[in-house]
């Protein structure tokens, strides 16, 4: 802003008019927040007055249609009483953990599809990319079946090498471990694709230079791939984690209703859409979301601490 | 483009966004125009709702309406905020576990003193729906329909294991009889579907046993009762001898599915289903009455009614298209549709013949002694937690005593918070 600033404020200085100067760059302020106003107004609207009305909500208590009655604290002391919270932060912060594995598959993928001579590079991204754009009600559907008990193809393919596989996602063992799975798998994707903006930014001459130096492949993977791609690593894994605490859609669409694992198997947010759109307790949803929007930032900070030390930006 | 001009566009775009958010009103000839929301399926409902709306509008030509379609999932998470933001459709469908919050919370408008005034027989719908949608000695719905239970059977497989086809006169040991021999694993077929569903399954064997789910009074619950434990445990029994799927195998494949395709022998299941098994290609199928329990064989009876919004623009207009989807003509065309068993006297017949063969009469027996589906004034609090309770309870390993008396305890909490 600052040296658009100075060259369009140099053309009026050479015609010599001082005052035109002066009104000129008062309109820019103007445009520059004209321009901005969609972005700042969006954000505003839809995102920041809506949080703080969830703030003030959550000390509140509603009816199902509409009056509310102050109710200060009450609804953090429930809070503290409610064993399904506990049991969902817990499933929750299981799965934001787990889903960060999906980080090293899709730094793999990226760097296969980015290796020199790969043919039919377009249709491999393509492939890798469909989770993304594909519905997740879609999706669901699709894993479903896979992993049904019955009829199955995963328990099909077990049953070959002589393995009973059990109802992957009607089972509470093993139904958590079975979303994160597709999880990891929908993410590859994404995450692939800004790994791979990752690789092409580091520079062709440092590797020239190292294998002049004698290092073979997987030290130059080790010791000039990843430190310099740590970056993407670090925005992906930021990324990861405030996805897996929102995570809802594949909950949602897989535990219905008479699902023995689906008591066992709620994460904040499906919790929090039982609460609020299916049992009508909206203040106390709001309580529970107000939570859940400090853990995250918490967890974002500590993870913005953590990254002095193997975060690699370079100059 | 300039900016102007861009802004001006959007500008005129979120003003023309805002008019289409107004969806009922007055034109200027005088034509009101009133919504009414519902969750039929398109291929089952669809060309009904249409054909009620034309009927009605020939009729009423200063009146038009406006059909509002949502699917069953997003039905009252919609209309639940609509409601709240004073845009509900003017009429709607409505439901046994929802009746109670919605007239408690002042919702739904009352419509006694319009029943009085215009001298509707309340008695051409069966009582035990009527009795559904009052709240405090006020009628909130009219019955539009009505679907009892009954049981399912797969005359191929009976045959296959030389079991003799349910009557009228079975009991519950003849169906554990025929659960013993109808199992063939090597097929991969089972007696019976067990799943934790209410309506169709443990609810009826509760009431069979001389249980119940929630006193009168609203403010007990019955899943503590011993006769009620006993019609639980009659479900546990079949899962336990491995006679119906399990929970997680029911998970993944529904048991109306695994019925069709000739994995059950027998299912438990609502009227509502008849057209679909009638449709399935190569099932031979019949249904019996329920076999009777200790006490009785009495079913639960639900059915949905059509409301009125209590904040609607157009009062008068929604209760004269309320009036007609109850009366005998509106029940007759949507008796023609052939999925539900319309609610008004008489009409139900023509829907019991509609599958020649089929001795769908059961279900119209069945109303005359039914038991009205439990609901108290916030229904859907610990329907969800029951729902969580019994899957667990039917779930190997686990026993049904403790586990319903835990929620039973539960259940009770969450009555005495209801205001």
């Amino acid at each position: 802003m600052r040296t658009a600033e100075r060259t369009v404020a140099a053309a009026p200085a050479a015609a010599a008019r001082p005052i035109s100067r002066r009104r000129l760059r008062d309109r820019e302020w103007v445009w520059g927040y004209l321009l901005i106003a969609p972005m700042v107004l969006g954000l505003g609207i839809f995102y920041l007055w809506p949080m703080v009305q969830s703030v003030y909500y959550s000390f509140t208590e509603w009816t199902l249609f509409g009056d509310s009655s102050w109710v200060g604290i009450a609804n953090y002391t429930k809070l503290l009483h409610d064993a399904a919270i506990g049991k969902a932060l817990i499933n929750t912060f299981v799965y934001s953990a787990l889903i960060l594995l999906g980080i090293p598959v899709s730094v793999l993928v990226a760097a296969l599809l980015n290796a020199r001579g790969l043919r039919l590079v377009g249709l491999y991204r393509t492939l890798y990319f469909l989770p993304v754009v594909t519905m997740p009600a879609a999706v669901a559907m699709v894993w479903a079946w896979l992993y049904n008990g019955d009829y199955g193809l995963f328990n099909y393919l077990l049953g070959l090498v002589g393995i009973k596989g059990t109802s992957w996602v009607a089972n509470p063992d093993t139904a958590l471990y079975a979303v994160v799975l597709i999880a990891i798998w929908s993410a590859i994707g994404y995450n692939a694709v800004i790994f791979m903006a990752g690789l092409q930014a580091i520079p062709q001459h440092l590797y020239e230079a190292a294998s002049i130096d004698g290092a073979g492949r997987i030290r130059q993977f080790f010791k000039i791939t990843l430190p310099l791609l740590s970056p993407s690593v670090f925005f992906v894994s930021v990324l990861t984690v405030i996805g897996g605490l929102q995570a809802f859609d594949m909950f949602f669409l897989l535990f219905r209703k008479g699902n023995p694992a689906r008591e066992d198997s709620q994460t904040v947010v499906s919790l929090f859409f039982t609460y609020a759109f299916e049992e009508g307790a909206k203040g106390y949803a709001a309580a529970l979301a107000v939570v859940l929007l400090i853990i995250t930032l918490v967890l974002t900070v500590i993870q913005f601490r953590l990254q002095k030390r193997w975060v690699h930006y370079a100059s | 483009m300039t900016g102007k001009m861009r802004a001006l566009a959007c500008a005129g775009a979120l003003v023309a966004g805002l008019a289409g958010c107004s969806s009922s009103g007055e034109s200027s000839d005088g034509t009101v125009t009133i919504t009414w929301g519902h969750w039929g399926t398109a291929d089952m409902w669809g060309p009904t709702a249409t054909k009620l709306a034309q009927a009605f509008e020939k009729s009423h030509p200063k009146i038009k309406v406006k059909i509002e379609f949502t699917p069953n999932k997003e039905y009252w998470t919609k209309l639940q905020t609509a409601a709240a933001s004073g845009s509900a459709p003017d009429v709607f469908w409505m439901n046994g576990p929802r009746i109670g919050v919605y007239a408690s919370q002042g919702a739904l408008m009352p419509l006694s003193d319009q029943i009085a005034k215009d001298k509707l027989d309340m008695s051409k719908y069966p009582k035990a729906l009527v009795d559904l949608y009052q709240l405090d000695g006020k009628q909130y719905g009219i019955p539009k329909d009505y679907d009892t239970i009954g049981l399912f059977y797969n005359k191929d497989l009976f045959d296959k294991a030389k079991v003799k086809y349910p009557t009228a006169d079975w009991t519950w040991d003849d169906v554990r009889k025929a659960a013993d021999k109808l199992t063939d694993a090597s097929s991969g077929v089972w007696s019976i579907g067990a799943p934790a569903w209410n309506q169709t399954h443990y609810y009826d064997t509760m009431v069979q046993a001389g249980g119940y789910i929630i006193s009168d009074d609203k403010k007990k619950s019955g899943f503590d009762d011993p006769a009620s434990l006993q019609g639980l445990q009659f479900w546990k029994d079949f899962l336990d001898k491995k006679q119906s799927p399990t929970q997680q195998q029911m998970t993944d494949t529904d048991p109306s599915v695994l019925f069709q395709n000739g994995k059950l022998a027998m299912f438990y299941d609502g009227s509502y289903d008849a057209v679909m098994y009638q449709n399935s290609k190569g099932l031979n199928w019949d249904v019996a009455p329920m076999p009777k329990g200790p006490k009785s064989n009495a079913s639960i009876i639900h059915g949905l009614a059509n409301v009125i919004y209590a904040k609607t623009k157009h009062p008068q207009e929604a209760w004269e298209f309320e009036k007609f989807l109850s009366s005998e003509e509106g029940n007759r065309i949507q008796a023609e549709s052939g999925a539900v068993i319309p609610a008004y006297e008489g009409l139900a017949d023509a829907w019991a013949k509609s599958m020649p063969g089929k001795n769908l009469q059961i279900f119209l027996d069945a109303a005359t002694t039914a038991v009205p589906y439990p609901i108290s004034k916030n229904t859907a609090v610990w329907a969800r937690k029951e729902v969580d309770a019994i899957t667990k309870a039917y779930t190997d390993g686990n026993q049904v005593e403790p586990i319903a008396k835990e929620f039973a305890a539960t259940m009770n909490a969450d009555l005495s918070a209801e205001k």
